[in-house]
């Protein structure tokens, strides 16, 4: 079947098998392996990207569903050579260890950030609850994302300084 | 300034947040062109006799390459068990199954197919025909039941010491006795990554081949070496290459079954191949860990000293004895724990069951240790009444700094355990804990606060019988001023890049990052000992120190001859990573321009004195719900003693880990299996892998006490978490409910379990039952 979609700000078209997850897609056919497969039952959030802005598990999402969409991983997050605000928190907080969970983790907070741009530590968890992560018991993954919200909220300079 | 001790931010991340990182699945190399993909076909029964396997319909499905069965690995030897002499040489391992299957997940066939779609739908046509044969499932049915090798006779894999032994006058004079079972129950490591494999064949062809397998591994020497002896060939004609790992804990050593037949299908068809396992796969074919079952007595006098302690291990090893039937030895080294007790003894039987074999788990055999001994005291602690803070510092060990040899063996390095735990109390405010806890006691509240306590003092960095722990490692300076580090250990998410690259800088002065590590490459590489055990930085980092080192010694000399100076006149000026000769500043050469005519590079072999034995104290403050049963953890505050720390960012990284994984041990993970051994945990959707919302913040206090057994001062630190979280997360549910009479609740305490034991607690003993049990008859003067 054909797809056309826009991965990271470029504009696909493919043919594609109509059983074709999306992960896979991205993974096998653009190269973009930054999103993980973790589990087969929906459970672990490493394979989580943006879909028009919102997270979404991408072992969940059927290629030919993503058709006509804006899809953005980890990698299409920042210019090359930077970081995002998000992935910036992560590493200043040390929320990564193994970083298997870390694009998916990184996707749902910035997901998560769009929703609610000044949560709480309890949203966070709440919002981060579909990812699973095996190294860092999550704590610095929560003050990563509470340290994302804040130096987002004085976005604008922030953006602007890095852009220099 | 030094930079050791600073929190430097981690060098390898950039790559890891943006494009991921390279695990094996994600590997691209031309060795790997044209790859074809192997897929296991695992049994579906417990036990069973393999009647017949027909793959020939399997073998006209589309895409299908090749299909094999136990009967076509003629010539490939069984798995030896990992310690040869600890274990039972009759109980090895087919890499295939042959004639008999004995767990749930054990590979019976492969199908390799050109797309890896393809083995999914043609696995379901291999068609197997099995004559079930009684599994043992439980671990204390293994010693009576039929033997699962019948030429062994016998289900016993391996055993330490021996409870007919045991001295009958233990406990003579002890005022109060405490004895109970418990289970330290299966969990599965479950790596976020799961297990894979890629392997190409065909460099030096002259030679006959060489193999070049990727795998996740914790150590590619190792994996090396279990890769070549699966497939009998000389560790020399194999190369592995470890990509990036998403987590290990244990269960990524060495190499499994199913990382050699990879290698093998490469071989066979002449053709690379790759295999990545599902989920669901992953959660009966991977190790699992722990699986214990323990009963402890303990005795002493009702002033809360201990007198004596007894601990008896059962070990489920699972269907093959892998590191899992060994575990026992560890769990005994560490019997007593940081206590003085007077008389203690302990024995171990390690049985195979019909469920997955059991390995190495974060901890692997201490956390059963600290779990053991915690839980004793508390039982003590409340048959007499007395705070169970108060009954630890009683009977730990007066703080030490000369080596101090337990009955056990164990030689711990330095300690001081109550201050630990002092320490630990402060931060968390016990007495307030105790006040508020009295007041929900008083006022009858449906919701109970629980305060649980873990002392503990564990091994790290252990040598092998081959002698004392040592690691090594490379430094060479280039000429454009950067470095290279070649490491024997082998990182997994602990930042050995980060931190190699800061204790060389520290020597070199050359900026941490251009300071390139590197490790899990054997031709590189060839000897290493790999991360484990938390071995790494007190070993594989006191080598790289060691190697800067002696590089600037052989700098010095090219320097004084450079400098036409004396050697012993030269300073070297980390700023500037330059020597200068003494009172002249003007004449001075870099490091750097040292490497230009003559390679500058120097290999070293760091030898430690033995194990270092780092020490804490947690406390978990747990609120149970006495309608429902639910626990739920509210704040962890802990004290976690490793030696200096390098940098202390990453030390509480792992720190958090390690707590998170303890807790889910205690209040949430366990492998299940019904009667017949069909395992009911098999995905994320049935296994209650633990998630944020699940855990509070840490809080985390600070204590470091520097070892003199190596330069750095440090001890591990990876499995910490662990072992004092787990018992203090148990200690802390049956806290919250001891009032109600409960004494014991055995891990994971789901709501199911605390509502039963309350129900039990509160429940008048049944007609014709003998005297209460122990836990109930006191609560009232506990009281
Ligand atoms: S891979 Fe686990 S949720 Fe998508
Ligand atoms: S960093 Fe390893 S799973 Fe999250």
């Amino acid at each position: 079947m054909k797809v056309r979609l826009t991965v990271n700000g470029q504009d696909r078209s493919d043919d594609v098998e109509p059983r074709l997850l999306l992960v896979h897609y991205l993974r096998q056919h653009l190269g973009l392996r930054a999103a993980n497969v973790g589990c087969d039952t929906t459970s672990c959030g490493a394979c989580t990207v943006l879909l028009n802005g919102k997270s979404v598990k991408s072992c969940t999402v059927l290629t030919v569903q993503a058709s006509g969409q804006e899809v953005t991983t980890a990698e299409g997050l920042a210019p090359e050579g930077d970081l995002h605000p998000v992935q910036r928190a992560f590493r200043a907080e040390h929320g990564l260890q193994c970083g298997f969970c870390t694009p998916g983790m990184v996707m749902a907070a910035t997901g998560l950030l769009a929703e609610n741009p000044h949560p709480t530590e309890e949203e966070v968890r709440a919002g981060l609850e579909g990812n699973f992560c095996r190294c860092t018991g999550y704590h610095n993954i929560v003050r990563a994302v509470l340290t994302a919200a804040g130096t987002m909220s004085t976005g604008a300079t922030t953006s602007t300084e890095s852009a220099q | 300034m030094s930079i050791l001790g600073t929190r430097v931010l981690r060098t390898e991340d950039p790559g890891f947040l943006t494009r991921g990182g390279v695990y094996t699945d994600d590997v691209e190399d031309e060795r790997l062109a044209g790859a074809c993909h192997v897929f296991f076909v695992r049994s579906p029964v417990a036990h069973a006799v393999i009647r017949s396997v027909d793959v020939s319909a399997a073998r006209e499905a589309p895409g299908v390459i090749a299909v094999f069965t136990g009967a076509d690995l003629t010539g490939l030897p069984a798995l030896p068990p990992p310690v040869p002499g600890m274990i039972n040489d009759l109980m090895n391992q087919p890499l295939l199954a042959r004639d008999v299957v004995r767990f749930v997940g054990e590979p019976v066939a492969m199908v390799v197919t050109q797309d890896p779609y393809q083995g999914e739908d043609a696995a379901e046509l291999v068609d197997a025909d099995y004559d079930l044969l009684p599994p043992v499932v439980d671990m204390s049915a293994a010693t009576a039941a039929d033997p699962i090798f019948p030429d062994a006779h016998t289900n016993v894999a391996a055993s330490f010491g021996d409870a007919d032994q045991f001295d009958p006058a233990l406990f003579d004079g002890c005022e109060t006795i405490v004895t109970r079972t418990i289970e330290n129950q299966r969990v599965a490591p479950a790596p976020m990554e799961t297990r894979a494999a890629a392997a190409a064949w065909g460099e030096d062809k002259d030679a006959g081949g060489r193999l070049t397998a990727w795998i996740p591994n914790q150590g590619a020497q190792g994996t090396r070496a279990v890769v070549a002896s699966m497939l009998g060939i000389d560790p020399a004609s194999v190369r592995i290459i470890t990509p990036d790992v998403g987590g290990a804990f244990g269960a990524k050593f060495g190499a499994d079954p199913e990382h050699g037949l990879v290698c093998w299908v490469a071989r066979q068809l002449g053709r690379p191949a790759r295999w990545a396992e599902t989920r669901a796969e992953n959660m009966v074919a991977m190790t699992h860990g722990r699986a214990q079952r323990q009963t402890i007595t303990i005795g002493g006098r009702r002033d809360g000293t201990v007198l004596a302690y007894r601990l008896e291990i059962l070990q489920d090893s699972g269907a093959y004895p892998k590191f899992g039937a060994i575990l026992p030895s560890l769990t005994i080294l560490m019997t007593p724990g940081p206590y003085s007790f007077p008389r203690a003894e302990a024995a171990a039987v390690s049985v195979l069951t019909n469920t997955t074999p059991v390995g190495a788990y974060r901890g692997a055999g201490r956390p059963e240790a600290t779990a053991a001994v915690e839980r004793a005291i508390d039982l003590f602690a409340a048959e007499i009444g007395m705070d169970p803070a108060d009954v630890r510092r009683k009977n730990l060990l007066p703080a030490f700094t000369e080596p101090h040899t337990t009955a056990f063996g164990a030689v711990y390095d330095s300690g001081d355990y109550t201050t630990a735990l002092d320490k630990a109390l402060a931060a968390a405010g016990y007495q307030d804990l105790r006040d508020e806890q009295a007041k929900r006691r008083a006022n009858g509240d449906v919701v109970q606060l629980g305060i649980g306590l873990a002392s503990y003092v564990e091994i790290t960095g252990s040598g092998s019988e081959a002698g004392r722990p040592q690691e090594n490692a490379t430094v060479e300076v280039h000429p454009d001023g950067s470095a290279t580090i070649l490491t024997g250990t082998s990182p997994h998410g602990q930042g050995h890049s980060t931190v190699w690259a800061m204790l060389a800088s520290e020597e070199l002065g050359i900026p941490v990052d251009k300071i390139t590590v590197k490790w899990g490459d054997t031709d590189l590489i060839p000897q290493g000992g790999g991360t484990g055990g938390s071995r790494s930085l007190q070993q594989g980092g006191a080598a790289v120190q060691q190697a800067s080192q002696e590089l600037l010694e052989e700098a010095r000399q090219r320097a004084a001859g450079e400098l036409e100076a004396n050697p012993a006149d030269l300073v070297f000026d980390i700023g500037s990573s330059a020597f200068t000769v003494a009172g002249d500043p003007d004449a001075s050469v870099p490091l750097a321009r040292l490497a230009e005519t003559e390679r500058l590079v120097v290999r070293s072999v760091f030898s430690a004195p033995g194990a270092t034995f780092p020490f804490g104290a947690h406390v978990a403050v747990v609120e149970v719900d006495t309608e429902t049963g639910k626990a739920v953890l509210r704040r962890m505050v802990t004290v976690d003693d490793a030696g200096t720390l390098v940098n202390p960012l990453l030390a509480e990284g792992q720190r958090h880990g390690g707590i998170a994984q303890g807790a889910a041990q205690a209040f949430l993970e366990e492998v299940v299996y019904d009667a017949d051994g069909n395992p009911l945990t098999t995905t994320f959707a049935d296994y209650p892998f633990l998630s944020a919302t699940e855990v509070p913040s840490f809080e985390l206090a600070d204590m470091a006490t520097p070892t003199t057994y190596n330069p750095l001062g440090a001890k591990g630190i990876g499995e910490a978490g662990t072992i004092g979280a787990t018992p203090a997360v148990q200690n802390a549910v049956v806290d919250a409910v001891s009032h109600l009479g409960v004494r014991h609740i055995d891990m994971p305490t789901s709501p199911q379990r605390v509502w039963r034991a309350l129900r039990e607690a509160a429940a008048p003993p049944a007609a014709g039952t003998a005297a209460p049990a122990a836990g109930t008859s006191e609560s009232r003067d506990a009281q």
